[in-house]
């Protein structure tokens, strides 16, 4: 709690810091004369010292109010509400995506260390990590979306922007906007966490308990699943945890570039006119998530393994 | 011994052949990590062609040829283009070596400014200890807790409101990168400095009537360098991804001066009939950070076989 404070007061010092503070659009506006705009200060209270404006402001957070967001002609709240669905089917997908991928070639990697499964696995972790999201996003569109793919006597085309072609909705046409963002979306998460879950799998397999469990003659397959992996996916659970957010926020240039109408375009259109309140209230929900994930991914530590002990 | 490393409890070999990498120390273990020697090559070499582009450049970054250029970007090989030229008829091959001198100037000077603040904040938060220790940790966990793509956008998008975008220059985007990416480096020297400070040699020196400034910067930094080089190395592929990122969407570095990122910027509405302005830049940062990356993984092998 008194992180999430003191990451709201930075947050508001940052952000005042811009000409106009919440009244810059207007400044922009040729038919708003200064002397509006010192009116417009009065009346919003922006001529008041800077942490009385903060308390002020705190006040009608804590009542569930976020401000009016100009670029959108609603209120925060209101904008990002409607743009929660679309954030979440996408981030859902990929965070299912990557937890499935990752997790299980980061075992498969594991159980055949220096196999040319494994090389493979490392290598394409790498790249993933290195993979600059948006010239990948860029890469898949021209391979899919501009020219489109010939196989097996069909041309395949996928649709590179927006969430779907019709009014109407449409199962199928879903889907095919969901797959280039969800694979850009998911790329570095799935390399990080098959590296993660490769490493730690590695360490669990030379353990004593694993030795025991292989001479009381148990199959590989019950070995590997049963023992191993719920000793080596502890680690792996708070990485998934503290990641997270990062997903949210790596939205920004994914719905950007998909034009996905989710919160993270909400965001980065309302960046050009600096819509303080808007800003403000996204910063301060994805600082939230991350302080949160922070205390689930700590729970869930000790949760899972009884010799993690708090003080 | 014959290593250099942080003291501490030695590992007892458990094999024959740890005992020869041990013997003949870090730069034997960094030679065995093949990957890493093409990267410390790649990087050399990206390098050296991007900074002798004055020599090297076929023409100008920013000259347009009006001779051979109709308004579409000319194809690779077309008018002695090697590679093209972009959708404004300048040479995609000169734009990549000096837009590459940006980018990694970009990427060294905020991960040098990252390092100094990081490890002072750090230094001072561990040798220190108490309330001054948890002042800064809170400040560096407000920091941890805000996604950092999202600050950098909100930052840039202030300091162009401030002005307009062409105040985005060179010096602007690396005291903002390297402002706000300091804290994993923080985390890390405060943890190094927890155990350094209770070492006899630091008993030692206080003893001996040294100031506290001579006790962190010439007793205990130099025992702390190690993990600070391998998360440097792995900061500027991370800067160069977030330099490129921030050019793309247009809150990095301004037009005309090439980067790698901004060059992708215009790139998407051409893709159709010209995706080689999409694809050569894009190639260059995935190459350089992949390289830088590789070379990251070798060197934290060698320093210290222990961490992960």
């Amino acid at each position: 709690m008194p992180l999430l404070l003191l990451i709201s007061i930075i947050l508001y010092w940052i952000l005042s810091n811009a000409p106009g503070g919440p009244l810059a659009p207007y400044l922009q506006n040729p038919h708003i004369t200064a002397a509006d705009i010192e009116r417009l200060k009065h009346n919003f209270g922006l001529d008041q010292p800077l942490p009385i404006r903060y308390l002020r402001w705190l006040g009608m957070v804590a009542r569930g109010d976020l401000g009016y967001s100009t670029s959108n002609s609603e209120t925060v709240v209101q904008a990002i509400l409607e743009r929660l669905p679309a954030t979440l089917l996408l981030t859902g997908t990929s965070f299912a995506l990557s937890l499935l991928i990752g997790v299980s070639i980061g075992i498969f990697a594991a159980v055949k260390p220096y196999s040319p499964l494994d090389y493979t696995v490392t290598t394409l972790a790498f790249f993933g990590q290195s993979m600059p999201v948006f010239w990948f996003a860029l890469m898949l569109q021209l391979a899919f979306a501009v020219t489109g793919v010939t196989a097996f006597g069909y041309h395949f085309a996928l649709p590179s922007a927006g969430i779907s072609s019709t009014d109407e909705f449409d199962f199928g046409d879903r889907i095919e906007h969901l797959i280039l963002p969800t694979i850009v979306l998911s790329l570095v998460y799935i390399a990080t966490w098959s590296r993660f879950t490769r490493s730690s799998m590695l360490e669990v397999v030379r353990t004593d308990y694993m030795r025991t469990a292989a001479a009381k003659g148990l199959d590989k397959l019950t070995i590997i699943l049963r023992h191993g992996l719920k000793n080596a996916l502890i680690p792996v659970v708070t990485v998934v945890a503290l990641s997270l957010p990062g997903l949210f926020a790596g939205a920004v240039i994914t719905e950007t570039i998909f034009a996905w109408p989710g919160m993270g375009r909400l965001f980065f259109n309302a960046l050009g006119q600096f819509d303080f309140s808007l800003l403000m209230g996204y910063l301060l929900i994805v600082s939230f998530l991350v302080v949160f994930f922070n205390l689930l991914a700590d729970v869930a530590y000790a949760w899972l393994d009884p010799r993690v002990k708090y003080d | 011994m014959a290593t250099t490393v942080a003291p501490g409890p030695i590992a007892i070999p458990a094999t024959d052949d740890d005992v020869r990498i041990e013997r003949h120390g870090v730069w034997k273990r960094f030679r065995r990590h093949r990957l890493a020697l093409v990267g410390a090559v790649v990087i050399a070499l990206v390098t050296i062609v991007a900074f002798s582009a004055k020599l090297l450049a076929p023409a100008d970054p920013n000259f347009i040829d009006q001779a051979n250029w109709s308004g579409y970007p000319l194809a690779p090989g077309v008018a002695h283009h090697i590679l093209g030229t972009d959708e404004n008829g300048r040479d995609l091959l000169s734009r990549l070596m000096y837009g590459g001198q940006i980018s990694l100037t970009v990427a060294f000077f905020a991960v040098l400014m990252e390092l100094s603040i990081g490890t002072v904040i750090g230094a001072i938060s561990g040798y220190y200890g108490g309330w001054i220790d948890y002042v800064l940790m809170r400040i560096t966990d407000v920091f941890l807790s805000i996604p950092l793509l999202p600050l950098l956008l909100v930052l840039t998008a202030i300091v162009a409101a401030s002005s307009n975008k062409a105040a985005l220059g060179f010096g602007v985007i690396v005291v903002i990168i390297g402002g706000t990416s300091w804290p994993a480096v923080a985390r890390l020297v405060r943890a190094s400095f927890l155990s350094l400070r209770e070492k006899e040699f630091c008993e030692a020196a206080r003893a001996l009537g040294n100031r506290d400034g001579r006790i962190i910067f010439r007793h205990l930094l130099p025992n702390a360098v190690a993990p600070i080089i391998v998360q440097g190395t792995l900061e500027v592929a991370n800067v160069i991804i977030l330099e490129s990122t921030l050019s793309f969407l247009g809150f990095g570095i301004q037009p005309p001066t090439a980067s790698w990122g901004n060059m992708l910027a215009n790139a998407e509405s051409n893709m159709a009939i010209a995706p080689w302005v999409a694809i050569f830049p894009g190639l260059c940062i995935l190459v350089t950070v992949l390289a830088i990356n590789y070379l990251g993984d070798g060197l934290r092998d060698a320093i210290d076989p222990n961490m992960k």
